[in-house]
């Protein structure tokens, strides 16, 4: 399959270029990262004169030319290899998103997917019935909360229904003494806490789906093979779905892609807002605390995050456009 | 003519188009019939009406579409007036249509097969693979590679395309197919050959047309009977052969004159000088007459009423048959 093939090939440049603006960002900015340890270890350095040396080596931060420091932070990005955290210092980094990623991933990957879902399948019922009441209804209607800026609709629903109200937890992903495991009030309580996240990122996030979704879906219908499915005496509900739908979801697909990942770094403001201990909540952590490791790591897991979803999009969109696959 | 009874029967057919810019009537008080197994051409010039009613009969209109008069009886029955449901089962079943447009009309994303095997199933219960049998069988019966049932149209040409199309219409063995232009799509070369294929197929099965064209000369041999239409309306209709020696409306005779050569460039030399009018606001009384060198001013006021000036030979035109009053006609389009 060369399509496939061209596609890979063209993650493995994305990830290169992205893996060395990672590398060169924070070594053009003013400042050096070791800086924020002189204040904190000035008493073990001014005692040990070696401690600041196995300090750098242990930070990832060499006095070596640049080139090697080049390659040996690809090498220890292919393997994984993060180095350590400063500001949780000693944690290495790949521990802190072993902690953080799961939550994001979960945040962004159930809120993504219930809105698209939502959104498009509200959009097809809407353009089936086209001027009807639902039509003169939901697009207006979604398209008003989209208006909301996410984090204000998020810091409305946090103060009403968790500060006031006093129906939702008012921050972070459990509950502390929760026992954490595949357990029903474990669960429970996790879905407690992303009730109000989610729900903004869908609120937020349904019309654009639903109105993207009706104009092609629109479209389509005018095409000569639904009325000739019309013809052949299929049912309406066939006709909308195999026919009309199955052709109008393709341009929604792409955009599928971009959003899911886009959720996965768009998160920063919604995890902020309800302390949800994910990528973005740190991602915005490790900038204030000058964590260089851990931005580093957090934006390269992002731009993966960005790749792997736009490559899930290609393997589907083969799957469902035919013509994809020859081009 | 025998005496049997027709298959299709349409009575003053009317349909409306609601558009924006008011209604349009695209089919304007149209009656004819079909016998079993006859060819029956409809021609006339782009945007005449030649679809909508095509569409109408099937039953397939949409919006803005309506039909606002009118019956369709098939073998007697009146399928206008069938509710939705008994009339999906009916239609395709007892008649199919080959449409206007062979590189639309398939879906994209289903491989052919799936496209006979849902229209199959949506008819009667048979298997899948049973269904798939039968679009094999029918693909060969009109010259493509049974093994094409797992294609995508996309890898298929026009014209193996409106082939597809051909043997679906085939598929449920119906006693009618609308042909809307079934090869205007399509090159010369290929459009001879799908012509020939579908005569063949017809003289074996004997399936009613209704043949839909622009091109008045495909009908030469084609068609038992020939209508013509202009601006919504037949104005005359006839045995093809007669219609041929001796048309009689204006109309036909310019199209008669503007028959593209057969061998040379398909250029539609145009014997009829102006345009068509416009079926939102079409002309008082005779709808050809802005194009017509010959009425009277005061006969143009008055609609001509199809009639038949011979056996079999029906003309909407004051020069033939006989006197026609200035009727309430003109109070109505006054309005
Ligand atoms: N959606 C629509 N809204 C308004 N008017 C329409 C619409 N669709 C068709 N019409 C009008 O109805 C008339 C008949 O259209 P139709 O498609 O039946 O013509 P046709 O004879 O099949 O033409 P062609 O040879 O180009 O296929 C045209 O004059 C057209 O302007
Ligand atoms: S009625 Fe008059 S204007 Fe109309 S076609 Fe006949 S001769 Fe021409
Ligand atoms: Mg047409």
């Amino acid at each position: 399959m060369p399509f496939l093939y061209r596609r890979i090939a063209f993650y493995v440049i994305a990830l290169w270029t992205s893996l060395t603006l990672n590398f060169l960002l924070p070594r053009l900015m003013p400042g050096k990262p070791i800086d924020a340890f002189y204040a904190r270890y000035r008493l073990e350095i001014q005692n040990n004169p070696h401690f600041l040396d196995s300090l750098r080596i242990e930070l990832g931060l060499p006095k070596t030319p640049l080139w090697q420091q080049y390659i040996q932070y690809i090498v220890n990005m292919l393997h994984g290899n993060f180095g350590i955290s400063y500001s949780f210092y000693p944690t290495p980094v790949i521990d802190v998103i072993r902690t953080t990623l799961p939550w994001t991933l979960f945040l962004a990957g159930t809120a993504t997917i219930l809105t698209f879902l939502i959104g498009t399948f509200l959009g097809i019922v809407v353009a089936w019935r086209r001027g009807g009441k639902l039509d003169s209804l939901l697009p207006p209607v979604t398209m008003f909360a989209s208006s909301f800026p996410a984090f204000f609709l998020a810091l409305l629903l946090l103060y009403v229904l968790a500060y006031i109200g006093g129906w939702f937890p008012l921050e972070h992903s459990y509950s502390g003494g929760t026992d954490i495991g595949l357990n029903w009030p474990f669960l429970t309580d996790v879905a407690d806490h992303a009730i109000l996240p989610v729900a903004v990122i869908v609120l937020t996030g349904v019309g654009g789906w639903l109105l993207g979704m009706r104009n092609v879906m629109i479209n389509t219908l005018a095409e000569d093979f639904i009325t000739m499915a019309h013809a052949k005496g299929l049912s309406d509900f066939r006709v909308m779905m195999m026919y009309a739908a199955r052709n109008a979801i393709l341009p929604s697909l792409t955009g599928f892609a971009i959003a899911l990942a886009y959720t996965v770094g768009g998160l920063v403001l919604i995890e902020t807002v309800f302390s949800y201990p994910g990528v973005g909540f740190t991602l915005v952590q490790a900038a204030q605390g000058s964590d260089y490791p851990l931005v580093q790591a957090l934006l390269m897991l992002i731009t993966v995050c960005v790749l792997l979803a736009n490559l899930f999009v290609d393997l589907i969109y083969a799957r469902l456009d035919p013509r994809a696959r020859t081009q | 003519m025998t005496n049997r009874e027709p298959l299709l029967r349409v009575e003053d057919l009317v349909v409306d188009y609601y558009s924006p810019r008011g209604v349009v009537r695209a089919v304007d008080h149209i009656s004819f019939d079909i016998m079993p197994g006859e060819i029956v051409g409809l021609a006339g010039e782009s945007g005449c009406g030649k679809s909508t009613a095509a569409n109408a009969i099937l039953g397939i209109l949409r919006e803005p579409a309506q039909m606002t008069n009118g019956r369709i009886f098939f073998q007697g029955q009146d399928i206008a007036s069938m509710p939705p449901r008994a009339h999906r089962k009916f239609r395709w079943r007892h008649i199919s249509m080959v449409f206007q447009s062979a590189m639309n009309a398939l879906n994209p994303v289903l491989r052919v097969g799936d496209q006979f095997v849902d229209m199959v199933q949506a008819h009667e219960r048979v298997s899948k693979r049973d269904a798939l049998d039968r679009a094999r069988d029918l693909l060969r019966m009109v010259g493509i590679d049974p093994l094409r049932v797992s294609a995508y149209p996309h890898e298929l040409s026009g014209g193996m395309r409106q082939r597809v199309i051909i043997a679906m219409a085939l598929a449920l063995q119906p006693e009618l197919i609308i042909m809307d232009e079934p090869t205007t799509a399509l090159d010369v070369v290929v459009q001879r050959e799908i012509l020939q294929e579908i005569e063949e197929l017809q003289r074996e099965l004997q399936f009613a047309v209704l043949f839909i064209t622009h091109d008045l000369s495909l009908l030469v041999e084609f068609s038992n009977r020939i209508a013509i239409m202009y601006a919504g309306e037949i104005v005359e209709m006839a045995r093809a052969q007669e219609l041929f020696r001796e048309p009689k409306h204006p109309y036909t005779v310019g199209l008669m004159n503007s028959f593209p050569s057969l061998v040379g460039p398909k250029s539609m030399i145009t014997g009829i000088p102006g345009s068509p009018p416009d079926l939102a606001n079409p002309p008082t009384g005779c709808r050809f007459s802005p194009r017509c060198p010959h009425c009277t001013p005061y006969k143009t006021m008055v609609h001509p009423v199809l009639q038949e000036i011979e056996p079999g030979h029906l003309v909407a035109c004051h020069l033939y048959g006989a006197e026609q009053e200035l009727t309430h006609e003109r109070a109505s389009t006054a309005s």
